[in-house]
């Protein structure tokens, strides 16, 4: 069905030339599937509806490496999308490619649409920004790492929700002891690595977390406060009171929903899927833990998720649809509805008045753990991190560790491997843009 | 004799055409592109490239983990194609020798010929599951703790199980036909000279099945080295992770998923060459050796 519409939409456009339209059409490349993707439409629906003027279309393109992949095919055959839909890891390679995209907030300020970065929540408004802190990427599908309890496993255990790793460390014998798996995770490198740095305000990339330039960036994770962790992690899992079921997400949440595991960090966005699941104990979410020896206090992590860019080399009509479906998305209805349908952060903080004045947060608590971790303290480097070839760091990082797990190699060798393989990848990736 | 020929000379150029654009559009200039773009680094979207020269040929060689993945592929590929083969015959011997019900015991052992390999892969996953996989179940009752993608070597057993199990069909279509084309009167004449099954089987009809037996053998090395991507792909589910991987799902992994388009480009000359050598080993080595009656 989808292609037939495609092929509709093509027709159509191809006719735009000839016949005068009223409608200005957009395309917009997403990687939203399942009922997220039903969410995408109707988020399109509602935009279609509430004006004559533009009309967009989102279509679905596979997963978020499928869809950056087939944009820059795109792209480079000068037949791109106007919006695609960019992952956090992907977005080093988007960012630096100037020229390929449209600053979103040169976007909108060109198109009369206002534009204030303070507008929204503070743990998104960097991440997709540049050095001058001018946003690049427009944030969408925003989560974060949250913490997942079964309460009534707790209870059981006659133990309180850790929100440091020494307080777990002090409660997991008891978990154990009442049958349960403590702790598991659901992505290493994202939970373990990247927010790790985030969640403690420690550096994770020389060149101010690789903001000011590809050249010469090393990525910082051969530090002590890594070192320790893992091999902290790595004792829990001799203890039994960690558990690691390969680098499949699902394998490990699984564990949770099975009520064999206690906790697990996982992503804000989970929510909305647990929820459906009807799983048979009480549960909630918790910040995600950070070391109090490290630091007094926890600070906001990145955002996961992904952004929407707006392409280059598009007219100026064009550039005025998306600049509209851009005000349309960031309104705090649709923000609402988006967070209450999926689980994903809103955006912006008048999104989340609303859904606190609503009482979406009365109903489901968990739901509010996401935004409320990306508004507390910031520091020099939890604004987000910017390294190019970082899916095959990530890659690296997920071998690495699960070595490191499975006692194939030492955490010492591990994190000096991912930092050595890693600047590799940086060094690359520096010359790709020459 | 009279030698048949074409009026015009033009006539079998023109009939060539077709043929020859094809391969030149579909073969040889991606391959003298991707020849090309291993010589650089560049950006994905096109704005920026530095010419490297070797460099990224030097990155592979001097890779640990690029070597563990040429290990790897070559351990596969061995294993895979030694047991579709083995397997294959074995079950096309004992095909060949049941006389009722033949066709029934045939189309049973042919229809996974029609599952697709990423199909192939999703089988093997729900039979693997972690947590309530039959096969897993029975590993664990034995006392293997079965772990698919958590351990390195389960996954690998499991990719080598479920690409053996998707090749099998294939080779035992050829290898049945080919031992139902050993005439009868060679059979009953080895019948007199030999009372042993297992001698006839050696000294006659393997030998008489080696063409067979090689042109499967070459089929089976390429089906282990590039059609198992999809097996590879749903096993691993795009994450590989602490897993291990082909050389082709790594041309993959870097290119498609990572965008790292010089890398995965030499990785991509690299496997070319490797095809190269395949077949110049194919037409020159063996071929003059092997006896096509």
């Amino acid at each position: 069905m989808n292609t037939i519409k495609f092929t509709a939409a093509a027709a159509t456009f191809a006719l735009a030339g000839t016949a005068a339209f009223a409608e200005t059409e957009i395309t917009w490349w997403h990687a939203m599937g399942g009922n997220l993707g039903e969410t995408v439409n109707k988020i399109a629906a509602g935009f279609n509806a509430s004006q004559d003027e533009y009309k967009i279309t989102p279509i679905f393109k596979g997963s978020y490496e499928e869809t950056l992949t087939s944009g820059i095919a795109a792209f480079r055959a000068g037949e791109q999308p106007n919006i695609m839909q960019v992952f956090d890891a992907g977005s080093a390679t988007v960012i630096g490619a100037q020229g390929a995209t449209v600053p979103v907030q040169d976007l909108l300020s060109e198109n009369g649409v206002d534009f204030d970065i303070n507008d929204y929540i503070p743990g998104v408004r960097y991440f997709y920004a540049d050095n001058q802190g001018k946003m690049i990427g427009m944030p969408f599908n925003s989560s974060s790492p949250v913490m997942y309890y079964n309460a009534d496993a707790l209870a059981a255990a006659g133990v309180e929700v850790p929100t440091t790793y020494e307080e777990f460390e002090a409660i997991a014998p008891a978990l154990k002891e009442a049958g349960y798996i403590p702790l598991v995770q659901t992505h290493l490198p994202w939970e373990f690595v990247e927010n790790f740095h985030s969640r403690h305000n420690l550096p994770f990339a020389t060149n101010a977390n690789g903001y000011d330039g590809a050249e010469g960036t090393q990525i910082l994770v051969n530090s002590d406060e890594m070192k320790m962790h893992f091999t902290k992690v790595k004792e829990w899992l001799d203890e039994g009171y960690f558990g690691f079921f390969g680098t499949g997400w699902d394998d490990n949440q699984a564990q949770f929903e099975a009520g064999k595991a206690a906790m697990y960090i996982g992503s804000s966005g989970d929510f909305g899927g647990l929820s459906s699941k009807g799983m048979s104990f009480e549960w909630g979410s918790s910040y995600l833990p950070y070391w109090a020896s490290i630091t007094e206090e926890g600070y906001q992590t990145f955002i996961g998720g992904a952004s929407l860019f707006a392409m280059a080399g598009k007219s100026a009509e064009e550039n005025k649809a998306t600049a509209e479906f851009f005000r349309y998305l960031t309104s705090p209805e649709v923000q609402y509805m988006w967070h209450r349908e999926t689980g994903y952060v809103p955006v912006t903080t008048a999104a989340y008045e609303l859904a606190k004045a609503d009482g979406h947060y009365d109903r489901f608590p968990a739901a509010e753990t996401g935004p409320k971790q990306l508004m507390l303290a910031a520091g020099e480097n939890t604004r987000g991190y910017r390294m190019g070839f970082y899916v095959q760091i990530r890659d690296v990082e997920n071998r690495e560790l699960s070595r490191v797990l499975s006692g194939e190699t030492t955490v010492e060798d591990a994190l000096a491997t991912i930092e050595e393989e890693g600047n590799e990848l940086l060094a690359r990736f520096a010359k790709t843009q020459g | 004799m009279k030698r048949a020929g074409f009026a015009s000379r033009w006539l079998p150029i023109l009939l060539l055409v077709p043929q020859l654009s094809i391969i030149l559009v579909f073969f040889y200039w991606p391959a003298a592109y991707a020849v090309k773009s291993s010589f650089y680094l560049q950006d994905p979207f096109g704005f920026g490239q530095t010419f490297v020269g070797l460099e990224n040929y030097a990155s592979l060689s001097n890779s640990a983990e690029y070597f563990k993945v040429t290990n790897f592929t070559v351990i596969f590929t061995v294993l895979v194609t030694f047991f579709s083969l083995a397997l294959a015959l074995l079950l096309a011997v004992k095909a060949d020798k049941v006389i009722r019900g033949a066709k029934t015991y045939r189309t049973l052992l042919m229809w996974v010929y029609a599952v697709a390999p990423p199909v192939a892969g999703f089988v093997g996953l729900l039979l693997f599951n972690q947590r309530w996989g039959p096969l897993t179940e029975f590993f664990g009752s034995l006392g293997w703790d079965f772990n698919l993608r958590a351990d390195y070597f389960d996954t690998a057993f499991a990719m080598v199980v479920v690409s053996v199990w998707k090749q099998v069909p294939v080779n035992f279509i050829f290898f049945l036909s080919g031992l139902q084309s050993i005439p009868k009167s060679v059979r009953e004449a080895a019948l007199i000279d030999n009372r042993s099954a297992s001698g006839r089987f050696w000294d006659v009809t393997f030998p008489l099945l080696a063409p067979t037996g090689f042109f499967l053998l070459i089929i089976n090395i390429t089906y282990a080295l590039f059609d198992t991507f999809g097996v590879i792909d749903t096993l691993v589910q795009g994450e590989p992770g602490n897993n291990p991987m082909t050389l082709v799902y790594k041309v993959y992994v870097d290119g498609f998923r990572g965008n790292d388009l010089g890398g995965s480009s030499a990785q991509s000359v690299v496997l070319m060459v490797l095809v190269l050598a395949l077949t110049v080993f194919q037409f020159r080595m063996v071929e003059k050796r092997i006896h096509y009656t």
